[in-house]
């Protein structure tokens, strides 16, 4: 019917066998289920703490003015707001990479691509996650011997 | 929309009560597997009436302008579920659409739908959709003796599932899923609507394999809720609720 049909055609489909279209196998699992329900857990978690945070430094008292590095050492001194902190960082560090690793599943076409980028982004969460536990909990406030700071003084 | 409203647009025409008719531009995505490497877009005229819908209009290029235009088809009365395509950017069956609502005043665009490797002009190979179709058992699972009369179900019991029993696999729900778009890998709506018609089926006993089956990596939980499949459907199914459901069974499953 057409005009090509007198010579050899060039079929260029590819069988979806071949092709990205063919479904893989599955992988069972709750790993999913489980990352959806730390979605919403550490989401709620969040609200508290991540407001609760802003406010206690930010309104409380003379607000954001009393902001500098003998609040945070004071503060710090606190086993509360180090626990405080350190849910702070763990939930909102592994809720953001979680978030992420969504987002490069659903952008990223090719494995290989998605391989490179989720080893980048879970090396980059163990470093803040590491270095921000050790921050929190090897704190001193009193590294400078000549300190003024209340804390130094006891 | 009414009768009567149509009447007072055409001045020109004869017999009162005449439905009008306008010109109107396909702008149709075309590809041959066997002469072309990339689709491309080509333009058509065509006259329809104002109850003539985009198959209509398919039809009369192909029937009086270029034989060669390729689509699926079935019953035309929105039924089977075969002429899903794009139009205008969305996920429509081609015969359920009317030509002037899809703004004729500009070029109305046709698209095989997407995400799915297309075979010719606006025919795509739907195999990656039944497969994943045919992965959450698409039929009743029962054990013991089979009764000698029907499976007898309460109204309520049925009224569970009933948005979920009008799906016709037009596939207009999973090809509209951005996720599904990314690597096909998803199981997309229409599977999970069709797992969902059975889970919540009183007289089904495989519920449970079907929620396993749809806990996989690429089953609900990387639905992103965007709503393209409830706003393609063109049956009205509530796409995104029955997933949600389904996400839900599996929680309560768990919990």
């Amino acid at each position: 019917m057409t005009a090509t049909s007198s010579e050899t055609p060039r079929v260029d489909a590819v069988p979806v066998k071949h092709s990205r279209y063919r479904r893989v196998g599955a992988s069972r699992g709750n790993f999913e289920l489980w990352s959806w329900v730390f979605m919403r857990g550490s989401g709620i978690l969040l609200l508290v703490l991540v407001f609760g945070h802003l406010f206690v430094n930010l309104m409380l008292g003379e607000g954001i003015h009393a902001v500098d590095f003998a609040f945070v050492g004071q503060k710090w001194s606190s086993p509360f707001w180090q626990v405080w902190d350190l849910l702070m960082l763990w939930l909102a560090e592994l809720h953001g990479v979680n978030g992420v690793r969504t987002v490069i599943n659903d952008y990223t076409e090719k494995n290989s691509t998605r391989w490179v980028l989720k080893a980048l982004l879970f090396t980059s969460a163990l470093l803040v996650m590491v270095l921000g536990t050790l921050v929190i909990f090897t704190f001193d406030p009193c590294i400078d011997p000549s300190s003024t700071l209340s804390v130094c003084s006891r | 929309m009414t009768a009567t409203a149509e009447k007072q647009k055409p001045a020109g025409d004869k017999a009162p009560g005449a439905v009008p008719t306008f010109t109107v531009t396909l702008k149709i995505q075309r590809f041959n597997p066997e002469t072309d490497s990339e689709p491309h877009w080509e333009s058509y005229q065509v006259t329809v009436h104002a109850t003539d819908r985009v198959l209509d209009a398919l039809h009369q290029i192909k029937w009086e302008q270029d034989g060669s235009l390729s689509f699926r088809r079935s019953c035309a009365h929105g039924v089977c579920g075969s002429d899903a395509m794009r139009i205008n950017g969305k996920n429509r069956l081609a015969c359920k659409t009317l030509v002037k609502d899809v703004n004729p005043d500009k070029p109305i665009t046709v698209e095989p739908i997407k995400g799915l490797p297309v075979e010719k002009d606006l025919i795509v190979d739907m195999e990656p959709f039944f497969d994943a179709y045919r992965e959450v058992m698409p039929f009743l699972i029962t054990t013991g003796n089979e009764p000698t009369r029907e499976r007898i179900q309460s109204q309520q019991d049925r009224d569970r599932f009933d948005d979920t029993t009008k799906c016709i696999l037009c596939a207009a729900c999973t090809t509209s899923c951005p996720v599904f778009w990314n690597d096909g890998q998803y199981f997309g709506p229409a599977a999970i609507v069709n797992a969902h018609r059975f889970i919540f089926d009183s007289r089904d006993e495989g519920g449970k394999q079907r929620l396993e089956v749809l806990n996989d990596k690429e089953g609900v939980w990387r639905c992103r809720t965007t709503f393209n499949c409830t706003e393609a459907c063109p049956r009205g199914i509530e796409v995104t609720q029955a997933i949600q459901e389904v996400k839900r069974a599996l929680l309560t499953s768990r919990f």
